[in-house]
């Protein structure tokens, strides 16, 4: 007991501290997984929009791809894209390979199916009239994107959530493809599995509650997007 | 007519489906400031036909014109849309303020802020829903959603409105006070209007015309006294309401007087069919008379039958009698009437109609 108790009293002394390295670790996470739910939001949005509306031989066979992708194992992303990024994989020659840029490439492997997953059955879940309603009301096909995309608001910002979710959390893939480099490819999940492993809990304690209040600001943040503007 | 007075005109429209026909219209035209509805049973193929002509459905083969050119390229049908407007049977409303929606179509078309703001004020007031600009669709009575919806539809000014089914889903006095709403505002706005129906009291009420769909094909265009009055076959006759269709057999013919034998009595009517000409005899419950004694010559009726009462059904303010007359005959009366004439089931009567009273359409088999 001694040792949680200990461990939390030390991260919050690091907390108020403003660890210049722990900032820094923060800061990447941040960035690195923010800028692969971007990635993630435009295909999978854009993916399950055409997947969603349109209607193709298979259509149940990729929308069942797309949900198996939902519970991508980030070990395996990890794995994948460390072999096509690996110096003499197909994509070698890119030097890429335990920098930032392949943490964002694999993450966004792993959030766009949880994007487009539930995008797609957002999308779906609009009544099927009301596209027709849409095009009646003179719509150009832009404007009747944009009017679906705004009627399923909700649960489209739910996909992004969801997606963020996925890999802010995930150390696999990190791990993997980014290699867990100070100062250059450190992120809160590769450093806390670090720290608890050398059996300095004080600083994993820190990181883990780091790691939940950046995601509780960045989801309310996001519910704030999401439930604006609901009238009464 | 020239083809360019017509707002829409349809020639050879053919639809299918899976490979089996659901429509095949050879021609419809809806004339300028008309209102025409579309009456049938499920399936016949009312809906499609509204889709098509909104360019919403494609069809196999056919031509779709407005104003007498006909649509073809995509921009013609982006051009003909922004001009029709179309209202569902599920109100569709946007998950916004009602005022948001109703101004929806003219954001679509980059009104101006404050000629939105003036004309969705206007149509809000013209559906009597001013008071609920502020509040959210979703929380909307299916009455005042189904209002939002046509505000909506009708506040980008359409030449041509097209309404699918609107009222179906609403209460009886809901339906009604809409409907009468919804007819001075096309009426006052001069729009032409086509709208399927299941209501054919909503269809007399409001329509120029009526055009009967069975089968993804059109069995009657007329006038509303036309089609009720003058179905053109059975078919017809059993969906607008002529509840008594009797097979008969033309027996004579004289001048115009024809005796017809309907299971082994004759009724009189007037037509042209000759002897031996196999018919359907027509009959409106409410243009059957009872009396509990022989009218004898003090009646105008030609046929006058004694009969028996079997079956006595209520509907609303009126009584329906099912009556063996040699044949079966059916006959509302008011409650009134049916307490001072004494009427209950087994009671001999007789039942009169005029010879006028009874539409004839042939029979093949």
């Amino acid at each position: 007991m001694d040792l949680i108790i200990d461990g939390i009293i030390k991260a919050f002394k690091l907390l108020i501290a403003l660890d210049p390295e722990v900032l820094g670790i923060t800061w990447l996470s941040l960035k690195v997984s923010g800028t692969a739910t971007l990635i993630s939001v435009f295909i999978g949005i854009s993916l399950g929009m055409v997947i969603a509306l349109t209607n193709f031989p298979g259509k149940k066979f990729v929308i069942s791809v797309v949900n198996t992708g939902m519970g991508l194992p980030p070990v395996v992303v990890g794995l994948f894209v460390t072999v096509f990024l690996w110096r003499n994989g197909p994509f070698g020659f890119l030097d890429i390979l335990y920098t930032p840029t392949a943490i964002i490439a694999a993450q966004a492997v792993i959030a766009t199916p949880i994007v487009m997953g539930i995008s797609i059955a957002a999308l779906q879940n609009l009544p099927a009239k009301m596209r027709l309603q849409i095009l009646s009301l003179g719509a150009t096909r832009l404007q009747m994107v944009w009017i679906l995309l705004r009627e399923a608001r909700l649960p489209l910002m739910a996909a992004v959530m969801a997606g963020f979710g996925g890999v802010i959390s995930e150390v696999g893939a990190s791990i993997m493809v980014g290699g867990n480099i100070l100062d250059y490819t450190r992120v809160l999940t590769t450093a806390t599995v670090m720290e608890t492993s050398k059996g300095d809990f004080d600083i994993a304690f820190a990181l883990s509650i780091i790691l939940l209040i950046l995601m509780f600001v960045v989801n309310y943040f996001f519910t704030l997007i999401q439930q604006r503007e609901r009238p009464r | 007519m020239k083809p360019s007075d017509f707002p829409v005109s349809i020639e050879n429209l053919k639809v299918e489906l899976g490979g089996v026909s659901v429509l095949d219209i050879p021609c419809f035209c809806l004339g300028e400031k008309e209102v025409v509805s579309l009456i049938g049973p499920n399936g016949s193929g009312k809906s499609t036909l509204l889709l098509v002509v909104n360019c919403l459905l494609k069809p196999l083969s056919g031509k779709i014109c407005f104003r007498g050119t006909e649509i073809i390229s995509r921009e013609d049908i982006f051009r003909y849309r922004r001009k029709i407007s179309m209202v569902f049977q599920e109100p569709l409303l946007f998950d916004t303020t009602v005022f948001n929606n109703v101004a929806s179509g003219l954001k679509i078309r980059g009104v101006s802020g404050k000629e939105t703001k003036d004309r969705v004020t206007n149509y809000l007031k013209l559906f009597s829903i001013e008071h609920l600009a502020n509040r959210s669709a979703r929380k909307l009575s299916g009455g005042e959603a189904q209002r939002t919806s046509l505000a909506r539809a009708f506040a980008i000014q359409p030449e041509i409105i097209f309404l699918d089914e609107p009222f179906s889903a609403l209460d009886p006095p809901t339906r009604h006070a809409l409907t009468d709403d919804l007819e001075k505002i096309v009426r006052d706005t001069g729009t032409s209007a086509v709208m399927v129906t299941h209501d054919q009291s909503e269809a007399l009420k409001m329509s120029d015309r009526i055009v009967v769909m069975n089968n993804g094909r059109i069995v009657q265009t007329g006038m509303p006294s036309e089609v009720m009055n003058s179905p053109v076959n059975e078919f017809v006759a059993n969906f607008v309401g002529m509840d008594t269709i009797l097979e008969g057999q033309v027996v004579r013919n004289i001048e115009g007087l024809m005796h017809i034998s309907v299971s082994r009595q004759e009724i009189e009517a007037v037509g042209d069919w000759q002897a031996d000409d196999k018919v359907f005899c027509c009959i409106r419950p409410e243009n059957v008379t009872i009396e509990t004694f022989d009218p004898g010559a003090r009646t105008s009726s030609r046929n006058v039958f004694p009969a028996i009462i079997l079956d006595i059904d209520s509907m609303g303010p009126f009584l329906k009698l099912t009556l063996d007359c040699g044949f079966s005959l059916m006959s509302y009366v008011t409650r009134e009437a049916f307490a001072d004439l004494g009427l209950y089931e087994g009671k001999k009567v007789f039942a009169s109609f005029k010879a006028t009273s009874v539409h004839v359409i042939p029979r093949s088999v």
